[in-house]
């Protein structure tokens, strides 16, 4: 168990970080190298202003028509997206392996919040998963790897709270804990878990062109 | 998982050009061009756009043919993806002739590739282009619904849509500008007119059964004291559905054609009419296949034309038109262009009383008619009727708060909307800008 600890601390950590840094980068180098080869011509349509326009206006709330027309999952989605990547980064314990082996110290959540937050998190997994199920529009395009891949975002979330709680048999949720976790950095660059990395990409090429070309909003 | 399934009420439409061109297909062929088209041709924005999708199903509010359906998920964008690209990719491209059968019937005739989901998803994925990338594969594989592909045939061999003969186009605008004289003495439609500042540009139904709108091009030309010029020979056709067919070789061809002709004869811009599609083909798809990033001549939009000349004076208006109005606000030239503000100057200057329906501007509901699917023909006229209620519901509203003419400044919005109109008994009478603007406006001394 120790060991499998370590192995999971140490060089698997590595590896996830690695595989996440470096798969990111790969993903974003083949995505620029295809637009160059095979559509250059969105390198000349680009522009920075509208881009972050479109993406500015995409991060405001109930600024886009669709998102007001869909009150709850808007709340759910911006909530979910905030509470996911906030927690981990500034979770005590996260924060104290930073200081333990980089010497970097910085501010940590409060416990009671954090385990409010990875509650949030849970719970709007459980929200995704219903919607899925339930919704027509949803269900029609969705596939088992869609469901596979919110398990794998709320394995680290549930796996954490209950390793935290101290339930019985928390030394393996601890391990389960980093596993999962790392599972679901090195999935990012090749899953849909992309969206995270295409979003400014994609956001501001529809940007440029509703902005810069055709002189009409995209939100 | 159903991923061929047809929705339940669809009726199946028999379409020679599809029938015809699926049975002389093989698996082998077809995969050779998807293939081709997948990875060869295209790639970038197909790859990420396929992979960012988190299938969240929240463009599906966006398409008209999903709220008009009930729901139904068949016609959300992202499902007309999947039971489309997503199925070609996952299988690399060994799909049946069956399969591509519905493919066509599905990019060809559900989906107007307006462009309007791209502004609910929030990845701002441009379903329409995706579309169009699957008529372009149909394109190759020789399956194109028939109507629109005799329409493309047309531009082929005569430069214009509708097997317009070379002698016919001058005869009829001298026929037009004889009619015109009647009423306005000493009135030209100038031909051939070198380093005129304009050169009006139509498109090919406007000569063929339409022939009154060039008759009141030219009474506002006139009026207005412009320096203008039609071309006698091709090239004065802006239409272009080989853009919508898939067809970009033969994009490319019409488009330069059409610039080369306003180049030729020296003039500073081209002035179009009332049409969306083609606007789109000249200023943002033909020019690009061409590689010009913009027009490389100025292209004015009537709209916007008209913008001009009533905030410079040019034109004066003797009474406005009395009866309420409400303004369809064509993709193409408000997605696709930004002109909904203008439009409004121009219906206020002209009209009395304008009535919004709604949604309006960028997020007016799409005519149903255009992206080439009203050139897919009478077999497909259900397809337009039922697939387009929410605009009927949205004309009704606007309706009962009395408005009476409806003003659609595209052509396939106008002859789209007229169908809806009569198909669920809305009666209205249905415009273009020039027409009441004719109807309204001063004109020069009768003959
Ligand atoms: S018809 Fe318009 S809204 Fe519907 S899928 Fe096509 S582009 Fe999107
Ligand atoms: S809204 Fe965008 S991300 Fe969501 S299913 Fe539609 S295309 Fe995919």
């Amino acid at each position: 168990m120790n060991d499998l600890y370590r192995f999971v601390t140490g060089p698997l950590a590595w590896i996830a970080f690695l595989v996440f840094v470096a798969g990111s980068l790969v993903r974003i180098g083949h995505m620029l190298y295809l637009v160059r080869k095979k559509e250059a011509f969105i390198f000349s349509y680009f522009s920075m202003s509208y881009g972050l326009r479109s993406i500015f206006n995409w991060l405001i709330p109930y600024g886009p028509v669709n998102m007001r027309r869909h009150a709850v999952l808007t709340a759910v989605t911006f909530i979910f997206h905030l509470a996911l990547i906030f927690t981990p980064i500034f979770l005590l314990s996260h924060v104290v392996l930073w200081d333990e082996n980089w010497n970097v110290s910085y501010w940590s959540l409060p416990d009671a919040a954090a385990d409010i937050l990875t509650v949030v998190v849970i719970a709007c997994c459980a929200f995704f998963w219903i919607r899925r199920m339930t919704q027509a529009e949803v269900r029609f395009l969705t596939s088992a790897s869609d469901y596979v891949i919110l398990l794998l975002v709320a394995a680290p979330f549930v796996t954490g709270f209950l390793a935290y709680h101290q339930v019985s048999g928390y030394p393996l949720f601890s391990i389960l804990h980093v596993l999962t976790g790392e599972i679901m950095l090195m999935i990012i660059p090749f899953t849909r878990l992309t969206h995270m990395l295409f979003f400014p990409f994609t956001r501001a090429y529809t940007g440029s062109e509703f902005g810069a070309v055709r002189h009409a909003r995209d939100w | 998982m159903v991923h061929d399934a047809v929705p339940a009420e669809e009726k199946t439409v028999l379409d020679e050009g599809i029938e015809k061109g699926a049975s002389r297909l093989t698996e082998e062929r077809i995969a050779e061009v998807i293939n081709r088209v997948l990875y060869g041709e295209g790639g970038a924005r197909i790859r990420v756009y396929v992979d960012t999708c988190v299938h969240c199903g929240l463009c599906s509010e966006g398409c008209h043919y999903y709220l008009s359906h009930d729901k139904d998920p068949h016609y959300s964008p992202a499902g007309k993806v999947k039971q489309t690209l997503w199925e070609m990719i996952r299988k690399k491209g060994r799909v049946s002739p069956e399969f591509m059968k519905r493919a066509a019937e599905i990019a060809h005739t559900q989906c107007n590739a307006c462009k309007r989901c791209s502004m609910y998803c929030p990845f701002g994925i441009d379903i329409a282009y995706l579309m169009l990338v699957v008529r372009r594969i149909v394109h190759l594989l020789g399956m194109t619904p028939l109507y629109i592909q005799s329409t493309a045939h047309s531009h082929s061999a005569t430069m214009n849509q509708m097997w317009v003969k070379g002698d016919e186009w001058p005869d009829t605008l001298q026929w037009q500008e004889d009619e015109a004289r009647g009423e306005v003495a000493g009135l030209r439609i100038p031909l051939e007119k070198e380093g005129a500042e304009i050169m009006y540009s139509v498109i090919g139904p406007e000569p063929k059964f339409q022939a009154q709108l060039i008759y009141q091009a030219a009474i506002i030309m006139n009026a207005a004291g412009m320096n203008w010029t039609m071309p006698a020979t091709s090239g004065w056709d802006n239409s272009d559905m080989a853009m919508y067919t898939g067809d970009n070789e033969l994009m490319g061809r019409i488009k330069r054609r059409h610039f080369e002709t306003a180049i030729r004869l020296k003039v500073k811009k081209i002035v179009m009419g009332e049409c969306g599609h083609a606007f789109r083909s000249v200023y943002d798809m033909g020019n690009r296949w061409l590689g010009w990033k913009m027009p490389p001549i100025p292209i004015v939009h009537a709209i916007e034309f008209y913008y001009d000349l009533l905030k410079e004076g040019r034109i004066k208006i003797a009474k406005k038109w009395t009866d309420p109005v409400t303004l369809h606000d064509p993709c193409n030239v408000v997605r696709g262009r930004g002109l909904h503000e203008k439009a409004r100057y121009v219906v206020s200057q002209i009209c009395e009383n304008l009535i919004e329906m709604h949604p309006n501007r960028e997020h007016n509901y799409c005519c149903c008619a255009g992206g080439g699917v009203i050139n897919c023909g009478p077999p497909y006229k259900m397809t337009r009727m039922l697939g387009n209620r929410v605009k009927a519901e949205q004309l009704f509203e606007t309706k009962s708060k009395g408005a009476k003419t409806l003003i659609a400044p595209c052509h396939n919005c106008h002859s789209g909307l007229e169908d809806i109109n009569h198909h669920y008994g809305l009666e209205m009478d249905v415009k273009f800008i020039s027409d009441i603007l004719y109807a309204v406006m001063e004109k020069p001394e009768k003959a």
